[in-house]
């Protein structure tokens, strides 16, 4: 088993809270508070593992089998990313589609155990969650053909590390436009201010909170620890376009690709403190003009 | 590689699909505003090696009358005729955002089946100027009210204008600045038009035009 991958999936495991807990951070820090202790995420997490669950008499199997399926997606979805110009642990040609339906099926069981309560209220939220993340799907998948069609690969590990610094001066409009999509698409799948406030508990604005506000106890840990991978996973898709240093020295590339990673966090908490959440009218636009700059950018490699 | 050009070129195309996808007309007009400033840099590029007199003057008043005074008696006309934005276009927005994606696919297949006499500044020019003249043309026959129609006239006329200067090095100037007296004068009646069609029913939808009989 290489050393490598195993290093870089266990610290996506170790820091995925941690990056949450910058994102809190920049966001208090501009408020002009002095936010949580970084360590905070870690100890909610803690906190929710050692109590009970409640389950309501009218959920069924599907209710309890939510968070452990979108876990285990997304733990295998880890899998198949790489970080910092390295290899993936699993890497197999098209494993970007299994990286894209892995994403899918966590969305899939959370939206299923969403209508498994019987609320109409979580019926909403789910609702909402999967327009919009079927807009977003087109922006992702478009962008990661530029990718592929520019790097002749089907395969994360190998596309993502050979975004090069060359390639970014031969094709720079275009990874620029695939940059810009992504980066919708990284606030969109997290629930992240332009589309979700991840804080709010107003009913006219909750898309990805009102569907787990059932759960309780370990299941609200699971949920919450998956929904930190996932924006550690996609951050670490957005970073290795963003970041092409491959100068082939693990502790060089790695350390760069964690600095470029706090990077995004600590935008995304600018985006967040600096925009009000758009009218939900308004996400379908902004999901279809990712989807358009992806587009564009695949006609540029294209021609 | 052209690079400054090319990055005007997408900026150009990116600004097309703002129009395109904008409710705001005071934002439609500032794009339009920044399309004309684009096309002033693009006079600039297109001719790097032979930077003469004429193309920096062309850029200038080019850049000055689209950039400046267009947005200027649009936005004087904005304020007269009290709209802010366009409501229930003829065709949607995020529809808009799509037809306009198959419009530069359409303009990418159409230019490589144009033969053109001299090589080009950038091979994205073709496509780029035909896009940005078929978004004027969407935005003329999509929208209902008259100022973004005649925001969608001077996008048309962008693209054309891009096109004339990217592909024929040595337009005669004079033939280019009568062309943009042509559009000064066209917008010029257009925004008097509008204010005075708002003073006198007190909106500017052009939908109700359709109902007058004689």
């Amino acid at each position: 088993m290489p050393l490598v991958p195993v290093l870089h999936l266990l610290l996506a495991l170790g820091c995925a809270p941690l990056l949450v807990s910058i994102v809190r951070r920049t966001k208090a820090l501009v408020a002009g508070r002095t936010g949580q202790p970084l360590l905070q995420p870690y100890r909610d997490l803690w906190k929710l593992l050692q109590k009970g669950a409640v389950y309501s008499r009218t959920t069924t199997w599907v209710f309890r089998a939510g968070p452990v399926v979108g876990l285990a997606a997304v733990l295998t979805a880890l899998l198949v990313m790489p970080f910092g110009g390295a290899r993936a642990l699993v890497a197999f040609p098209g494993d970007f589609l299994f990286f894209a339906y892995l994403l899918g099926l966590l969305r899939f069981f959370t939206v299923l155990a969403a209508l498994d309560t019987g609320s109409s209220f979580e019926g909403m939220g789910a609702s909402r969650e999967v327009t919009f993340s079927a807009l977003a799907e087109p922006a992702l998948f478009l962008g990661l053909a530029v990718i592929a069609r520019q790097t002749d690969s089907l395969s994360l590990s190998t596309m993502l590390s050979g975004v090069t610094a060359e390639m970014w001066r031969q094709y720079g409009p275009a990874l620029v436009l695939v940059s810009i999509g992504f980066m919708i698409v990284f606030l969109t799948e997290n629930a992240r201010i332009p589309v979700d406030d991840p804080t709010t508990h107003l009913e006219l604005t909750m898309i990805h909170e009102v569907m787990v506000l059932d759960h309780s106890g370990p299941d609200l840990a699971y949920i919450t620890y998956g929904s930190a991978l996932k924006l550690w996973i996609l951050g670490a898709l957005l970073v290795g376009i963003l970041a092409p240093v491959r100068s082939g020295s693990l502790w060089l590339d790695s350390g760069v690709a964690c600095a470029a990673m706090i990077g995004v966090a600590i935008v995304t908490g600018l985006i967040e403190s600096s925009m009000a959440r758009l009218r939900l009218l308004y996400v379908p636009q902004l999901l279809v003009g990712a989807g358009v700059l992806s587009a564009l950018a695949l006609m540029l490699v294209l021609r | 590689m052209t690079t400054w050009s090319d990055t005007a070129l997408i900026l150009l195309v990116l600004t097309d699909f703002s129009l395109l996808g904008s409710t705001r007309l005071g934002a439609c007009i500032r794009f339009v505003a920044f399309q004309g400033v684009l096309l002033g840099v693009l006079t600039l590029t297109a001719h790097e090696e032979m930077l003469s007199l004429r193309s920096v003057t062309l850029a200038i008043i080019s850049s000055g009358l689209k950039g400046a005074a267009f947005p200027w008696l649009l936005l004087r006309a904005l304020q007269a005729a009290n709209v802010r934005r366009e409501i229930e276009p003829f065709v949607g927005y995020n529809l808009s955002l799509a037809i306009g994606t198959v419009a530069l696919l359409a303009s990418l297949w159409l230019s490589s089946r144009l033969p053109l006499p001299s090589p080009l500044v950038s091979p994205l020019l073709v496509p780029v100027a035909l896009f940005t003249s078929f978004t004027g043309l969407f935005l003329i026959i999509a929208r209902k009210k008259a100022l973004t129609q005649v925001v969608g006239y001077l996008v048309m006329e962008n693209g054309i204008y891009a096109f004339g200067v990217g592909t024929v090095p040595d337009t005669p100037l004079l033939v280019e600045l009568g062309v943009l007296l042509d559009v000064f004068v066209a917008v010029f009646v257009m925004g008097i038009a509008v204010f005075h069609i708002s003073r006198q029913f007190d909106h500017i939808d052009t939908d109700q035009l359709a109902v007058l009989k004689d």
